[in-house]
């Protein structure tokens, strides 16, 4: 093929190039949230996630306990314990006892601390403070310390966010929604796009204009006045209520695209069936209907893409409350009220988007399919 | 579990009663005009004019009750007050006019509108030529194409994650002010620099509408015939010249389409700044003005008339597509 390369290896290099840093730019962001979504907690808060396989470094300061949970060991007065109890245990390099000179001293050196007492630390975490006679001090002998972590992945932020933040009910609230939402407008849609292309009758061409036109009509006009329809006839904020909303907002795509397609087939076929004595009924159930199949999955695609991500029509017809609250409403309170917790966030944002990135990733083909027959040429 | 059967069976229902609707619909026109017995030419001519306002009844109701109403019925509502009972005159309208905030909204559209189409439409037509040529290129538009498929508030936390910021004496989490430090610079609050903001919430749409462009781009110009290409080698043309001159001009058509459909989309935008803003910042946009006035201040008038400023500004493309189908049809 001819292309902007033509037969030029050194351009053809440069396309290469081109296209993957391409690649790399569109991916990368993504790419990041699945790799914190993996990291643990603490490591996440303090480290890039491209440093994800390497060691990270800690500064902690460990108060050691006061004077009264001292024992007697053999003609000492010992505390003993390990700096890592209230925090993930990791590799201690340098510690010290003062915020002058926090990295003083290598693990393992024995540290003089005031009125005789000394102070052990191995690299492990273990601390042992002996004085040979009993301590009094009532505030704990502070240990600063620096630690190397190895690398940790975890599935703990998945299992927290699926079960302590809502994620999982959330989940089932979309697939409500979603499921029926997406499969009831196909029939309307089907035969309306059968009557618009295979009937005739007046005012035809006048009605594919309007749904041409509505196909733009932004969705900011329709929610107060359903809103308060909804309200007057008494729907409410129910999951009836938004799957019949999302259904009249898919129409216009849905009689457009098949419209497009159902037009499209071959006219011998229906004119050979209509002379054989079908009726329009018949040829729509047993002809078109399964021919357009594609046209069917496309717009299928579609709208399951467009009602699962979709926040506006559920924040303003669902509530708020944990029946109804679907995974993009969940992902927008959790950005406000967890804004610093990136393994929550990013866990529950990688939840949300597994769905939709499966059935792209299997089901393309039908999307791209449906993307050139619905851009309005 | 128990919701999710109710949503099943719904499902089913709905598909039943339309079925119910359809078919039976069908066999009763059948029993009123017999296509036999004495009168069967009429019978068949008044089933034939009955029938396609059958099939296309639902459609037409749901149509009318959730886009055309509407319409008219934000008209009727931008006439009145917070609660839609009270007539008001044009106090909306002159109100909307001197708000600061709805001229921020306007200034900020106008920014998206300039950059987004034309961005998004840039990057395809790039992504769709280099695409085309090598043998990889599937793979690739595969992976530039997937964040399409990433609802805009999962794209949200995405970019959140990616402008993040700590303080200065930290390692940055965030990649770009990683990057920024790891070249010397300072790390910047990036989504709330004032007008900047706007710009980087732009690229979150900008990379997932960029998918889109490359693909319906990538098809017109396999369409093109290669006979021009091919007069243009022989002539000798070089690759930029070909793409610019020979490839370009005879997919405008395309390009144009694109462009309007990205606009389209532009002018709803609300969640990417809900989201990451939440219109702080000088970042408000007209989709999220108006929600903010339905939600938070509860005023129906001043919220339609918003809506109806995003509808007034679609009405050009409307009108465009409308003629651009009537010529094909």
């Amino acid at each position: 093929m001819d292309g902007i390369a033509g037969r030029k290896p050194m351009l053809l290099w440069v396309v290469h190039l081109s296209v993957l840093a391409l690649v790399v730019l569109w991916t990368i962001p993504t790419f990041g949230l699945l790799v914190s979504s993996f990291r643990d907690g603490d490591q996440l808060s303090v480290s890039g996630w491209w440093t994800a396989l390497t060691s990270t470094e800690r500064n902690i300061v460990f108060r050691a306990p006061a004077a009264d949970a001292q024992v007697e060991e053999g003609g000492q007065w010992v505390i003993a314990g390990n700096v890592f109890e209230d925090s993930q245990p990791g590799r201690i390099t340098a510690f010290g006892v003062s915020s002058r000179e926090p990295a003083a001293y290598t693990p393992g050196t024995p540290v003089e601390l005031k009125d005789g007492a000394s102070l052990s630390l191995s690299e492990t975490g273990d601390f042992r403070i002996s004085s040979p006679e009993k301590m009094t001090d009532k505030r704990g002998t502070r240990i600063f310390f620096t630690s190397i972590d190895p690398p940790r992945f975890t599935l703990e932020n998945y299992r927290k966010v699926l079960f302590s933040e809502g994620i999982g009910k959330s989940f089932i609230n979309t697939m409500t929604v979603t499921i029926p939402a997406t499969v009831i407008p196909i029939l309307i849609a089907a035969y309306a796009a059968y009557a618009l292309s295979w009937m005739a009758f007046p005012g035809r061409s006048l009605l594919v204009a309007v749904v041409v036109g509505l196909l733009v009509v932004p969705l900011q006009m329709s929610l107060i006045p359903l809103l308060r329809l909804y309200t007057d006839v008494g729907i409410g904020k129910s999951y009836v209520g938004i799957w019949l909303a999302h259904t009249g907002f898919g129409l216009p795509l849905a009689i457009y695209l098949l419209r497009n397609y159902i037009k499209g087939l071959p006219k011998e076929i229906i004119e050979s069936a209509r002379v054989d004595g079908a009726s329009d009924f018949a040829i729509f159930v047993k002809i078109v209907l399964p021919l357009s199949f594609p046209a069917l999955a496309s717009f299928a695609i579609f709208q399951f893409l467009w009602v699962w991500n979709d926040l506006l029509v559920a924040t303003v017809f669902l509530g708020n409350n944990e029946e109804q609250l679907v995974m993009t409403g969940r992902l927008r309170e959790l950005l406000g009220s967890r804004g610093g917790n990136w393994e929550i966030l990013t866990a529950s944002a990688f939840v949300s988007i597994a769905v939709p990135l499966l059935v792209f990733f299997t089901l393309q083909r039908y999307l791209v399919r449906g993307l050139l027959a619905g851009s309005v040429k | 579990m128990e919701q999710l059967l109710g949503a099943l069976a719904s499902m089913a229902a709905g598909v039943g009663a339309c079925v119910l609707y359809f078919w039976g619909g069908n066999a009763v026109l059948d029993l009123i005009f017999p296509a036999r017995g004495p009168d069967i030419g009429p019978n068949i001519r008044r089933a034939n004019m009955v029938r396609p306002w059958l099939f296309l009844g639902p459609a037409l109701v749901l149509l009318t009750v959730y886009l055309i109403y509407p319409v008219f019925n934000s008209l009727v509502l931008s006439f009145y007050g917070p609660s839609a009972e009270t007539y008001v005159g044009f106090s909306n309208y002159t109100w909307l006019l001197a708000d600061p905030g709805f001229h921020e909204s306007m200034r900020n559209n106008l920014l998206w509108l300039i950059v987004v189409p034309a961005a998004a439409t840039f990057f395809g037509l790039i992504a769709a030529t280099l695409t085309d040529n090598i043998g990889w290129g599937n793979i690739a538009k595969s992976l530039i194409f997937m964040p399409m498929a990433i609802s805009f508030v999962g794209a949200s936390v995405i970019w959140k994650f990616v402008y993040d910021i700590r303080s200065e004496d930290v390692d940055q989490i965030g990649l770009l002010n990683a990057i920024v430090v790891a070249l010397g610079g300072e790390p910047q609050a990036w989504i709330a620099l004032p007008f900047w903001n706007n710009f980087f919430l732009m690229i979150i749409l900008i990379w997932i509408q960029t998918g889109f462009a490359m693909v319906i781009l990538s098809a017109a110009l396999r369409g093109i015939p290669e006979e021009t290409v091919e007069a243009a080698v022989l002539d000798g043309a070089n690759p930029f010249q070909i793409f610019l001159k020979i490839k370009v001009p005879q997919i405008w058509g395309t390009i144009a389409v694109v462009w309007t459909t990205i606009t389209i989309l532009v002018l709803k935008v609300f969640d990417i700044v809900l989201a990451m803003t939440n219109g702080q910042w000088g970042s408000q946009v007209l989709a999220n003005y108006m929600f903010d006035w339905m939600f938070r201040g509860l005023d129906f008038g001043r919220s339609a008339t918003i809506a109806l400023v995003i509808m007034v500004m679609v009405v050009p493309i409307m009108i465009w597509n409308i003629r651009e189908a009537r010529k094909d049809a």
